[in-house]
């Protein structure tokens, strides 16, 4: 792998174009939703102006270093989700940071901010962060089991763990994708997808009308905003990964727009007609239903 | 529900049967004799649910009434206990052990009429109102209008009508 | 109408104690060690809330002053029966969202308290902790005639009857109570407040804070709280 400075702001340009991006899909789901349930919804922009107004809050409370550091870790995790993935494949500028083992180095990032979030909610002290965590820990390890077998598979079957050469080798046809070539994994991976989306019917975590709000019961102003940024980066990079190892990548940011739309669909729409899973049901659902498929999709390649 | 009063009548020295309602009878009896009643209208006359207990202050007689209404699903008969306390005493026997609901009613009449259940559980804790200091405010020599007036700021600018005065103004100003 | 009846006087020389967990005491630790603990001085933050200024540049301010307007986050605390006049506005029928209102489970997160209807001396306490918790610029709506003037509940023993005197108010919606179009109109109202920069009671509340402190301390006699809660 070379590195070059000039990839640098080519990295920060990709990371605005799906901070934008991720903006607009996350209003988008919010009007979908609201539109299922007959409401006119929220005006696109809206997410714009939340963010603007929770970094112009005047007061801010900080309960120590790891509660600041929880939302920078989240964030770093989405940000470096997407800096070391290729975002557009062939493209020079928008290759970011990606080397040779980047598929491992995505599964960690996957992880990354979950776990920061759980040592800064952890300290700010309230019970329900607390609880909100493990909860979501427990919740996103059971969803996750799928998605790294099928990584696994996935690596098996095309003898390499650097994203760049898998969709190398998927492109030059539709049924070159990963979707035609290795169908069980893609359906254990999309039990993962739809699990850690964070929507609906397996967003109990941070469901408002629960344990109230889970884990950021206690993040407000700055800290708050941070986390929003990365709610709406963190669902974009997980697409792009997805689109990237199972249906054959994008060449251009229009195939990128397309792909990553009809992806993010898929949860919001399963989400918009299902009602919440609790947590038990939803680890027993993966361990029950994703996690076989995971291991038969091993099985297979 | 004539019969069933007839029967306890002599036993536990009960008051005048007064009929409400269809399925819905009132009476009276001495507070010495209020458990046993309740016992046998508990386990033998079926009487299972103790719909609620409430006071009533008589404060010209120097009485509470304690009013305990106990249901009987099966027959669809209910009976109002009457037992009258005296109010400078102001002390109840506790029923807790028979239904278990009876204690937050207790709780609450302490609290709101000052009558004491000895035994009860939790009796002493508060139960809705906060930091209470004044007397319990249920009871009739408690004025709530004046307790309020010297508590809480007011916002000035509020007027009361009589609404007989107040209509009779505006439907015929003339005074016809 | 002042017609108070002089006969009885309430009962101003009972003070009501703290609770037992929160006096100030010495404690043996597990090693044997005595240590003097006071709850209420260890478990909080003392300091007194602080005035904070505006943004330098004006055009920063009303910028951000219209990003609040348009994003009013509504801490869900419904105190009265009021609460029950917001939630159609959740509904298809009135559906406040789009007008950028939300609903947020936790203090920490909002930055509008309704004060939906009237407030027992209990509730007040758990207001005043709700709003004290809510970061700045904060805003406090009271609603229907009860916050107003005591509405129904004049001559009860434990409501209070004009909600300036405990949290500053920006706006009272009149009513008993009113409906769902009428928070709107008065959500609208706020917004143009918002915007004309009107909004300043988080440092109102700083400014006068031994008025309000007084005045809550005067009916909330089982004061067990610190007096700022961060």
């Amino acid at each position: 792998m070379t590195f070059e400075w000039i990839q640098v702001p080519y990295a920060l340009a990709t990371l605005f174009i799906i901070l934008n991006y991720g903006l607009l899909m996350t209003a988008v789901v919010q009007k979908l939703a609201a539109r299922v349930g007959g409401r006119p919804g929220i005006p696109v922009w809206q997410n714009y102006i939340d963010l603007v107004k929770n970094f112009a809050l005047r007061s801010k409370i900080s309960h120590g270093v790891m509660y600041y550091l929880g939302p920078v870790f989240r964030l770093s995790g989405g940000i470096g989700l997407i800096f070391f993935v290729p975002t557009i494949y062939g493209s020079t500028w928008a290759q970011n940071f990606s080397f040779a083992g980047d598929l491992i180095l995505a599964l960690y990032f996957i992880f990354f901010g979950t776990l920061g979030m759980a040592l800064g909610a952890g300290e700010s002290g309230h019970p329900h962060s607390a609880i909100g965590v493990s909860r979501g820990l427990a919740q996103v390890t059971a969803a996750e089991l799928p998605m790294a077998l099928a990584v696994y598979a996935i690596a098996i079957q095309y003898q390499t763990l650097s994203i760049t050469e898998i969709v190398a080798a998927q492109q030059g046809g539709l049924f070159n994708w990963t979707l035609f070539t290795n169908p069980i994994a893609v359906a254990a991976a999309m039990f993962a997808y739809v699990g850690t989306t964070m929507r609906s019917p397996f967003d109990v975590v941070i469901a408002p009308q629960e344990i109230p709000i889970g884990p950021p019961t206690e993040y407000h102003s700055a800290y708050l905003a941070l986390m929003q940024t990365n709610r709406v980066i963190f669902p974009i990079a997980k697409t792009i990964i997805y689109m990237n190892i199972f249906f054959g990548g994008a060449t251009n940011w229009a195939e990128f727009a397309i792909k990553v739309f009809l992806l993010y669909m898929i949860p919001a729409v399963i989400g918009v007609v299902h009602p919440r899973f609790r947590v038990e049901q939803s680890i027993r659902f993966f361990l029950k239903w994703g996690l076989p498929v995971g291991v038969l999709a091993i099985l297979m390649v | 529900m004539r019969d069933i009063h007839a029967r306890l009548k002599q036993r536990h020295h009960l008051g005048q049967f007064e009929r409400q309602r269809p399925g819905l009878a009132f009476f009276t009896v001495p507070r010495e004799y209020l458990r046993g009643l309740l016992l046998d209208l508990r386990d033998k006359e079926g009487f299972s649910h103790l719909v609620l207990l409430t006071a009533v202050d008589w404060m010209e007689e120097g009485l509470f009434q304690l009013t305990y209404m106990l249901n009987n699903r099966a027959e669809d008969v209910t009976f109002g206990i009457r037992v009258m306390l005296d109010r400078d005493e102001a002390e109840g026997d506790s029923i807790h052990d028979l239904w278990p609901t009876a204690e937050t009613y207790q709780r609450e009449l302490k609290e709101m009429f000052g009558i004491n259940f000895p035994g009860s559980p939790r009796i002493d804790d508060e139960f809705i109102l906060e930091g209470w200091t004044d007397l319990p405010p249920y009871r009739r020599d408690f004025d709530s209008l004046a307790y309020s007036q010297q508590t809480y700021a007011e916002r000035p600018g509020r007027v009361t009508h009589d609404p007989r005065e107040h209509m009779k103004q505006k439907l015929y100003p003339d005074g016809v | 109408m002042k017609d108070v009846d002089d006969k009885f006087l309430k009962n101003i020389d009972k003070e009501f104690p703290l609770r037992e967990e929160l006096r100030p005491r010495t404690v043996t630790t597990p090693d044997g060690q005595e240590i003097e603990i006071e709850p209420l001085k260890d478990y909080f933050c003392e300091a007194a809330p602080k005035v904070h200024p505006k943004a330098y540049i004006p055009i920063v301010e009303n910028f951000y002053n219209w990003a609040r307007a348009n994003s009013l986050w509504i801490l869900g605390f419904g105190t009265g029966c009021g609460a029950i006049e917001m939630r159609p506005l959740m509904t298809p029928r009135f559906d406040a969202y789009r007008y950028g209102i939300q609903w947020r489970p936790t203090p920490r997160q909002a930055n509008l308290l309704m004060i939906s209807g009237y407030l027992s001396v209990k509730t007040l306490k758990r207001a005043v902790r709700a709003y004290e918790q809510m970061q700045g610029p904060k805003y406090v709506v009271g609603l229907g005639s009860c916050t107003i003037n005591g509405g129904m509940y004049w001559d009860s023993y434990n409501t209070i009857k004009k909600l300036d005197q405990y949290l500053p108010v920006d706006l009272y919606i009149a009513g008993c109570m009113p409906r769902p179009e009428a928070l709107l109109a008065g959500f609208m109202d706020l917004k143009k407040l918002i915007k004309a920069g009107k909004c300043e009671g988080a440092n109102k509340y700083a400014e006068n804070f031994a008025f309000y402190k007084e005045n809550q301390k005067s009916v909330i006699k089982d004061w067990d709280m610190p007096d700022y809660n961060w």
